[in-house]
């Protein structure tokens, strides 16, 4: 499910939001770089779930908790509160219903932590702006009809989503095309146009 | 012939006298069964491999299937063929024996050496026959715990098993949880079917519908079922594999001829290859035995046991789970495994589960599989890791 599969700039955000010993859950963890990652600089007690069998079978593999699963379907079967942070890493695009699924993480953790793609880049903006096409650019490399993210959002519609569900946004981090932190001084239009993706902090 | 009717003397033989390691439970150690009887005195025969560690830490119960035995990983003494897991115990192996100390017994209720049907009822001096109190799984594991204690060790580093097995395991975990560290549930389900027990039934009532049973006491009349019993384990057969497999296998290719001979010959590849199947199993199977090895599975109802809730059966569990199905396994499809699965996650379990995709139907967890096999063992080093267990080399 995960997008971006080389350069993961969010794995060190996210890494630095996580307390030590955690109990995490990694939606879309794909080959499980992320809580290995965890387990390893956080001693986190790390579970995964990951659509791809093939990815699945990786993370079992290399020792991990993960379990085959799609994060539209299967959140229902956690139960409340039941880790520290839920982690949704570059997978929120690819649900079919964001909205449950983010009511679901701040229902399984005390804490979410969300990262994504920022559609209102200036790049997307820009490719569609000039030639009125599907913006298909460095970072989100697919055409219209084989993405599998099919519900993009930028920085400001991910903000709206988090005010209409009651979510409390505790930290907030836009990343630049070089995967540098935008200044937390920054308006937040500043963010929507040069960031490239966001990691959220949340909880209910 | 000769060499048949050797295999079928031997098989009376191991199940009573097995060429195994035997432990034998006296009257002040009976077994108490989930019917609310009791069997004593009892004995259950084993096989180990590997050796235990000072800390008693490192030892694998291995579950046996429906039709399975203790010889997991050496020489069947009735068959002469190796061990129904070579492909993946023994030394340098997936679950390796220069690293763990196996065991693996035959169940209460089997014909290769423990308590079952064929043993000596005391009372009468005789096969025990029907006369056997029903074996669930559960009395199946409170026997292999007895087992254990005898062996000197608290708690296992896993529990594995396939189908039948893979029950087991899943009793093993919620019955006993402090005493698993991992367990490998495979091919299984946390109960059985209505279309499995529908099997099942076909194959008992085969059994019992051939004059040669005598109402189950066919071993005092110098008799053998083996019409019904073959019949039994040919459809069975049919269900532990795939429309997809049989069809690559044997297609519509005809058995050593040219046309159809418009008979009921075993014009078809598959007619012979399963009647060689049903053929083979009756020399090494005891029928009754079959009656209550299906029974057994047809019962098994883990959440029914613990008030309806599956995750109630492994609430606050510690236990490590992994859990594999098969994509063209239509006995124990991965939606049960899923259900058990949703269930581990619900009670907060540590739970892995990985899908295999395979077109050889739930005989798949006895064949070579690399990507189960790296599933299991990627699971089992990382489990050993934190058991503080060293690698063997």
């Amino acid at each position: 499910m995960s997008v971006n599969h080389d350069a993961r700039v969010d794995f060190a955000m996210v890494a630095g939001l996580i307390e030590p010993r955690a109990r995490v859950l990694d939606i879309g963890c794909g080959d499980g770089a992320l809580l290995d990652l965890l387990i390893t600089d956080k001693q986190i007690d790390g579970r995964g779930i990951e659509i791809s069998q093939r990815g699945v079978n990786e993370c079992v593999a290399r020792g991990l908790s993960v379990i085959q699963g799609d994060a539209d379907t299967d959140l229902s079967y956690y139960p409340d509160q039941g880790f520290d942070y839920v982690i949704l890493s570059q997978t929120l695009q690819a649900t079919r219903n964001p909205k449950e699924v983010l009511e679901q993480l701040l229902r399984i953790g005390r804490r979410a932590i969300v990262s994504f793609p920022n559609f209102g880049h200036w790049r997307v903006r820009l490719s569609l702006l000039l030639r009125g096409r599907m913006p298909v650019t460095r970072d989100l490399a697919y055409s219209w009809y084989d993405t599998p993210n099919i519900h993009f959002c930028t920085i400001r519609d991910f903000v709206n989503l988090c005010e209409e569900i009651g979510a409390t946004v505790e930290s907030a981090t836009a990343l630049n095309d070089n995967g540098q932190k935008i200044g937390v001084s920054m308006p937040w239009w500043f963010w929507n146009f040069f960031g490239q993706q966001a990691v959220f902090l949340l909880r209910k | 012939m000769a060499a048949r009717r050797a295999r079928k003397l031997k098989a009376t033989n191991e199940a009573t006298d097995p060429s195994s390691r035997v432990v034998r439970f006296g009257p002040d150690r009976p077994l108490s069964l989930d019917s609310g009887k009791i069997l004593s005195p009892f004995q259950i025969a084993y096989e180990t491999y590997g050796a235990l560690n000072p800390a008693r830490s490192n030892a694998i119960l291995i579950c046996h299937a429906l039709t399975g035995d203790q010889y997991v990983a050496s020489r069947n003494p009735i068959t002469g063929k190796p061990g129904w897991w070579e492909s993946l115990v023994g030394p340098g192996k997936v679950i390796d024996t220069d690293r763990f100390f196996v065991i693996c017994s035959n169940v209460i209720g089997g014909c290769l050496g423990s308590t079952g049907p064929a043993s000596l009822n005391p009372e009468t001096g005789r096969a025990y026959g029907l006369d056997l109190p029903i074996i669930t799984i559960g009395d199946m594991v409170r026997a292999q715990t007895m087992l254990v204690d005898e062996l000197g060790i608290d708690r296992l580093f896993s529990v594995i098993g396939g189908s039948m097995g893979g029950m087991q395991v899943l009793e093993w975990a919620a019955s006993y949880p402090e005493r698993v560290f991992t367990a490998l549930p495979i091919a299984a389900g946390a109960r059985h079917s209505a279309q499995n027990i529908a099997f099942h039934e076909v194959g008992r009532q085969a059994v019992m519908a051939d004059p040669e049973w005598c109402g189950g006491r066919y071993i005092e009349e110098g008799r053998r079922p083996e019409k019904g019993l073959a019949v039994a384990r040919m459809a069975a057969h049919i269900t532990y594999l795939s429309e997809a497999a049989l069809h690559r296998k044997f297609g519509r290719n005809l058995q050593d001829r040219e046309t159809l001979t418009f008979g009921f010959d075993a014009d078809f590849q598959i007619e012979s290859y399963l009647r060689h199947q049903g053929m083979t199993f009756v020399d090494r199977f005891d029928a009754n035995s079959y009656l209550y090895m299906t029974r057994a599975m047809d019962y098994f109802d883990l959440a029914a046991d613990r008030g309806g809730r599956l995750a109630d059966a492994f609430r606050k569990t510690e236990t490590r789970f992994c859990l594999v199905s098969f994509t063209s396994d239509w006995l124990f499809p991965t939606a049960e495994s899923r259900a058990v699965v949703r269930a581990l996650n619900a009670a907060g379990a540590s739970v892995s589960f990985v899908e295999i995709e395979t077109d050889r139907g739930h005989d798949a967890f006895l064949l070579e599989e690399p990507e189960f096999f790296a599933a299991v063992g990627g699971f089992l080093d990382s489990a050993a890791r934190a058991r503080g267990l060293e690698n063997a080399s």
